[in-house]
């Protein structure tokens, strides 16, 4: 393959670029490389939104998606083929900056242009499809991964309202569409240390031939070894042009979510299918983070701390491999080893995760997600606990409890389930159940959580998940949560 | 949700300027006063565009250098050598900066001299050295490279450069308070006999309180750029608050005048106090390196080192001796308020002055005995925060009336008011002040009745009578604050007004924006004297080459001292044109108005670029200076008396939480605010202000947790672990209440504050205590409301799960 250019569509033009690192991040090339200057830099670890823009790239249907996505820890060649749109984009004219002056939005401003940006992706997706201005709840997570330390939120949110007041499409889509069209005729991307495959197979060989290699798919947590731990990452595989990767379908009772299935896309999908898990969604990292990260990543990644591991143990998920032309699959359970270990063999990746649909109605099964943090938003769990539980009549079924944040990996429960399995779903029971968490997990004091508070707690959520699933009078959500989603569940 | 201004004050006709005798404006007339007006923030349209400049946005001087800094990886060490060699080679460094480059002082403490830009003070050829590491973060050398990613790659090679011996160290206020070990010697302040009268009480008991500390987390970095000029002199575009002082420290820095080192700030993107002293360290290192390499160098710390460097509001531990009345009247009270210092003083003795004279908030105390503790650790340097010690001292109150009112059976909200300052009487503080401006009875009354406390407070016991998991709380927190910096000199500033042969107009001053709206606040002010609109007025940025020896802009004083400074510039030339319009048009100078962007002058009326150009061509100074010194301030340092505040404003906050009896999760419900700001000068800044202190004050008080790795041994022993956003949770839009009500208390200021307003940066940091204390009603709810929670600060899921678990097991 002949190297190429970069080629992405910035400033209704698309523009070449050539010769940088491939780590170069989008923030970075915008400021120091281009001088434009109103993409602000806050954390450089994606947590702040200051320097939020936004990335258009055409749907399989050819509809253009806007989304907003932090510069920071977006490098550079994962923009090529799309259109990047930041603050200087807007001239100052867009209905989101126009509400942000009137409704008083801006303080020290820094944050503002970040703001401007999720403001306006959320603007032309709602006017182009009609949805129009969201709930005041729906518009603070939309804002969750932007932070503002001056205003208190409270204009932000109304300018978010107000900028409805026009309620077409703000942003001229058509031009970039063209130029999007053009931008896919192109070859693949091939720079030093950074392959872009387009295909599973290409990926399967090439991940053959480069065992040592890197896979990239979001970046959000390889951004952060880049800016904050300065690591040079070596051989790269880039996963985002994969297609098949990104692939969500249901097939023979199973839910499969491809390995580089966004956050977004991944969890939307989780959400349809058990509708209680919807809240874990939204609580998991931001927009900017979940529209960039990826679900398999997440899981390849194996923090003990990660919030998707608890929830797919709990459905029972299957994680699927591919090494060469092979595939194998295996019960997540057994998928990690240690902490920050799994059973991935040398040129071999993750594929995709599996979940069984629900049953059919005769044998309904219930399941929770809790996450326990310090905000409600984008906070990394202190303890992430999933609970999944299928009662005969008044006896357990079956059950599956698995945790995050207990262990130096995410896992089951056994003790526990050991304790609810076959018994009748009783206060004892859970009781039992509880007594038995002590005993299987001696979770770490961090910054996150005490260890006695990751104990209390844990044992809590079980009894909170009793409280919810018992056979005489459950409470509903909304009696057992303080949070919005369980008040109106 | 809402938020408008609420009563007359507000929005309505501004007041009649007392002191004009010369030229008159007119307000009120058929165009709305700009003063009182919802004018937008000045930036605001550069803002959402991305074209507002901050520091680190402006172009870049060809050969400008960046700079990073190698951080101290132990809490306590005695530095013995650093690999100068190894720095030096790394790809594009230029240059190391020790101790030894500095020219002048070692030194960038503002009150105290004890604190190093630098630990690596001198290097032998040999690469021995000497210094103590004093925090996990401090800064030890600086790298200087051709690119900032160059300089902090080398600079992240600290661990491996430097070679220490590791000494224990201290990481709690507690400890250090055990030790004696204190930054400046304890502070008290005293009134009366409170012995006696804690020996007299009909109820005594005793209590511990623990209050964390909180990162400022301005979405601007610290930054520091700074461009050598000639003949000796050094530019800096520095991101600070404190531009005069930014000034001195790098004047000693680099052992050269103050006329030759030149500060300019044009907007921060926020402050909240941690750009007040600590900018200087920043800024010193960026000289420093600019001085000795001729080339412009830029510092500009990575989040995480930013926060590993610089200190943050203080974290407090308090114990007291409370005796009180049936009525829950405190009595007699002695509290130690023990403060985290940090490895230096920086600002920590005003700020303790601070804390010590707000214990009071809204309360009349007879007998006091306070004792005021900076203890010295191995952490960073705390400094200033919004409320810079008030609000910390303020809380220690509030939780004892809340445990007064848990021991008598009595809603707190009645016990708070039985203590509240009488207006004729009983309204002495104990530092010896009068408070002759007292509202919060009326404001109280106003809030208790819009936020039907009385009834909600039922509704919430109902709920919780039949609620398994959930249960609710609500509270009302009351609050005072004074307004002055406790340090009387620096109650001064200046302003220059130019009015250009265009008629437009261009105001400097000695304050800094950081998003407040001060410029806006400032321009509405000039427009107002000269009666024209105010898209004529332009405020530009701080310049220590313009307006000298400015004070910092904190302690919410910006408007009140900048406002005036401005104004009296801008009268100077009203009353000179007024003179000149009357000589050259006929009438009297006393009647001529200013008003609708015209001069009314003996039955003319004059477009007022018109007048200015006619002033011109007759040789008229169209520019003047302004200044001004806050009246009637008094303060003896050493036994904390006399009359620092020019004046009080006033507050409550009523909020409602929901709280997680199994997990200790909590969520606010609702919040409605009642403010005094006095007669806004810009209602919607105003609200602003408040909401957003609002929101930054519980973030404080329920997310915001500082965790040190403890002095374990292991690799980050002694660190601070919540170094980033990702670790340091600050409030997000979900945390702001669907039910958020903020409206403005109807008042004036009895003091000739400008345009009869109140300050209004720092008072409302103490609102959110309604926050606080509504988790804390909810928690005691727990145990039948007969335990006082052991609550602490911030009220993390685990805080409040511990407290739930000490009150149930008290309760069993």
């Amino acid at each position: 393959m002949s190297q190429r250019p970069i080629r992405f569509i910035h400033r209704g033009e698309i523009v070449s670029v050539q010769g940088l690192a491939p780590t170069t991040s989008v923030l970075s090339w915008l400021r120091e490389h281009r001088h434009f200057t109103g993409t602000k830099e806050g954390c450089n670890e994606g947590d702040c939104g200051a320097c939020a823009v936004v990335v258009g790239e055409l749907d399989a249907q050819g509809a253009l998606q806007l989304q907003p996505v932090n510069a920071c820890i977006q490098f550079l060649p994962t923009l090529d083929g799309k259109a990047l749109l930041t603050v200087e984009d807007l001239q100052g004219t867009h209905p989101a900056q126009q509400a942000m002056v009137a409704c008083h939005g801006s303080q020290c401003g820094f944050c503002t242009p970040g703001f401007v940006m999720t403001l306006a992706a959320l603007h032309q997706r709602r006017t182009a499809d009609g949805s129009g201005a969201p709930s005041r709840a729906d518009l603070a997570d939309e804002l969750s991964g932007n932070l503002c330390r001056c205003t208190g939120y409270r204009p932000i949110l109304e300018a978010g309202e107000r900028m409805f007041d026009h309620a077409a499409p703000a942003i001229d889509t058509a031009p970039i569409i063209g130029q999007l069209q053009v931008l896919r005729d192109d070859p693949p991307l091939e720079i030093p240390c950074f392959h872009t495959p387009r295909s599973l197979d290409e990926l399967a060989a090439l991940r053959m031939d480069h065992r040592d290699a890197l896979l990239l798919a979001g970046g959000t947590d390889i951004g952060l070894w880049v800016n904050k731990q300065l690591r040079d990452l070596g051989e790269v595989i880039y996963l985002g042009e994969v297609a098949d990767l990104k692939r969500i379908g249901t097939a023979d009772g199973w839910l499969e979510i491809g390995a580089g299935a966004s956050l977004a896309d991944a969890w939307d999908a989780l959400a349809r299918h058990w509708p209680m898990l919807r809240e874990m969604g939204r609580r998991f990292a931001s927009p900017p983070v979940r529209n960039a990260g990826t679900m398999g990543g997440n899981v390849a990644n194996g923090s003990p701390i990660g919030d998707s591991a608890p929830v797919l143990m709990a459905l029972g998920a299957r994680i699927v491999l591919r090494r060469g032309a092979e595939t194998r699959e295996m019960p997540l359970d057994d998928f990690y080893t240690g902490y920050m270990r799994n059973r991935l063999e040398p040129g071999e990746f993750v594929q995709a995760l599996r979940m069984p649909l629900p049953d059919a109605p005769a044998r309904p099964a219930q399941v929770r997600a809790y996450k326990l943090s310090k905000r409600f938003d984008c906070d990394i769990s202190g303890l992430a606990a999933a609970m999944w539980l299928q009662l005969d009549g008044p006896t357990v079924h079956e059950v599956s409890l698995a945790f995050g944040g207990m262990a130096s990996t995410v896992r089951r429960a056994t003790q526990a389930e050991a304790q609810v399995r076959g018994q009748p779903w009783t206060e004892a029971t859970v009781r039992a159940a509880m007594a038995a968490l002590d005993a299987e997990f001696q979770p770490l004091t961090d910054l996150r959580a005490s260890a006695s508070y990751r104990q209390r707690a844990a044992r809590n959520l079980l009894y909170r998940f009793w409280l919810e699933t018992r056979p005489d009078a459950p409470l509903a959500a909304s009696a057992v949560s303080v949070w919005p989603m369980g008040a109106t569940a | 949700m809402t938020a408008r201004p609420e009563g007359t004050g507000v929005g309505g006709s501004a007041s009649p300027s007392a002191a004009s005798t010369v030229g008159r404006t007119a307000a009120g007339t058929a165009r709305r006063p700009v003063v009182g007006s919802d004018a937008p923030h000045e930036s605001a349209h550069l803002h959402v565009s991305g074209t507002a400049t901050y520091v680190d946005d402006l172009p870049e001087l060809q050969g400008t250098l960046h700079a990073a800094l190698g951080l101290s990886p132990v809490a306590h060490g005695r530095l013995l050598a650093i690999d100068l060699a190894l720095l030096r080679s790394q790809p594009g460094v230029v240059a190391v900066i020790t101790g030894a480059d500095i020219s002048g002082a070692n030194d960038c403490g503002p009150i105290v001299h004890d604190d190093p830009i630098l630990a690596c003070e001198r290097v032998g050829e040999d690469g021995h050295c000497s210094g103590t590491l004093r925090h996990v973060g401090q800064p030890v050398f600086a790298v200087v490279a051709t690119t900032r990613d160059a300089a902090r790659r080398a600079a992240a090679l600290a661990p491996k450069a430097l070679r220490f011996d590791t000494l224990p160290a201290v990481l709690t206020a507690l400890e250090g308070h055990a030790r004696r070990q204190y930054v400046v010697p304890p502070m008290h302040l005293a009134r009366g006999d409170a012995h006696a009268a804690l020996a007299q009480a009909p109820h005594r008991w005793q209590g511990t309180w623990s209050l964390g500390g909180q990162e400022q987390f301005y979405l601007e970095g610290q930054i520091s750029l700074a461009i050598p000029q000639e003949d000796g002199g050094m530019l800096l575009h520095c991101s600070t608050q404190h531009p005069s002082e930014m000034q001195q420290v790098v004047a000693h820095a680099l052992h050269r005048d103050a006329n030759q080192v030149q500060v300019v700030c044009r907007r921060m993107g926020g402050g909240f106090g941690g750009k007040e002293s600590q900018s200087a360290l920043f800024a010193c290192v960026a000289a420093v390196a600019a001085a000795r390499l001729g080339r412009p160098v830029k510092l500009r710390p990575d989040r995480d080192d930013d926060m590993l460097i610089t200190g943050r509001r203080h974290g407090f531990e308090f114990r007291w001796d409370v005796g009180h009345d049936d009525q829950g009247r405190i009595l007699g009270v002695e509290v130690d308020l023990i403060a985290n210092a940090g490895h230096s003083a920086d600002l920590s003795p005003p700020v303790m002055t601070r804390a010590l004279c707000h214990f009071d908030n809204t309360y009349w105390l007879p007998d006091v005995d306070l004792h005021g503790y900076c203890a010295r650790t191995n952490t960073q340097s705390n400094t200033a925060f919004r409320g810079f010690g008030g609000p910390q001292g303020a809380f220690a109150a509030e939780v004892i009336l809340d445990g007064i009112a848990r021991r008598l059976g009595l809603d707190p909200l009645a016990v708070r008011r039985a203590n509240f300052y009488g207006t004729e009487s009983n309204n002495l503080t104990p530092y010896g002040q009068t408070v002759e401006d007292n509202v919060i009875g009326a404001l109280v009354d106003q809030l208790v009745e819009r936020s039907g406390y009385s009834a909600r407070r039922a509704e919430v016991a109902a709920f919780n009578a039949t609620s398994p998991v959930l249960r609710r709380g609500i509270a009302l927190m009351p609050l005072k604050f004074g307004i002055s910096f406790n340090v009387g000199h620096f109650n001064q500033a200046g302003a220059l007004v130019h009015i250009y042969t265009d008629g437009t107009l261009l105001v400097n001053h000695g304050g800094t924006e950081m998003g407040q709206g001060l410029n806006t606040k400032v321009a509405q002010v000039v427009a107002h004297e000269l009666g024209i609109k105010l898209g004529r007025v332009r405020v530009t940025a701080t310049d220590t080459q313009k307006v000298a020896n400015t004070s910092a802009t904190a302690a919410s004083t910006g408007t009140d001292l900048n406002g005036k400074a401005a104004q009296d510039a801008a009268r100077q030339l009203r009353e000179r044109l007024a003179a000149f319009a009357a000589a050259h048009h006929g009438g009297s100078a006393s009647e001529v108005v200013f008003a609708n962007d015209q001069v009314a002058v003996n039955g003319e009326h004059i477009a007022f670029e018109e007048l200015v150009m006619q002033a011109y061509l007759a040789r008229v100074q169209l520019w003047s200076d302004g200044f001004y010194a806050t009246p009637g301030l008094h303060w003896d340092r050493e036994h904390l008396k006399g009359k620092p505040f020019y004046y009080f404003a006033y507050g409550a906050a009523v909020a409602e939480v929901v709280v997680d009896t199994l997990t200790g999760e909590h969520r606010l419900l609702r919040a409605d605010v009642l403010h005094d700001v006095g007669q806004s000068i810009n209602p919607a800044l105003d609200i602003g202000q408040i909401e957003g202190a609002f929101i930054q004050g519980m973030g404080w008080l329920t997310m915001e947790e500082l965790w040190w790795q403890p002095d374990d041994g292991s690799r980050n022993a002694g660190k601070l672990m919540t170094h980033a956003p990702s670790t340091y949770k600050i409030p997000t839009a979900n945390d702001c209440p669907a039910q958020f009500d903020v409206r403005l208390f109807d008042n004036r200021n009895v003091a000739d504050a400008i345009h009869r307003s109140k300050a209004v940066g720092e008072p409302p940091m103490l609102l959110p205590f309604a926050v606080f204390l509504a988790i804390r009603d909810a928690v005691s709810s727990a145990g039948g409301h007969r335990i006082d929670p052991p609550l602490r600060a911030p009220a993390t899921p685990e805080a409040v799960l511990d407290a739930l678990d000490a009150v149930r097991s008290a309760d069993a």
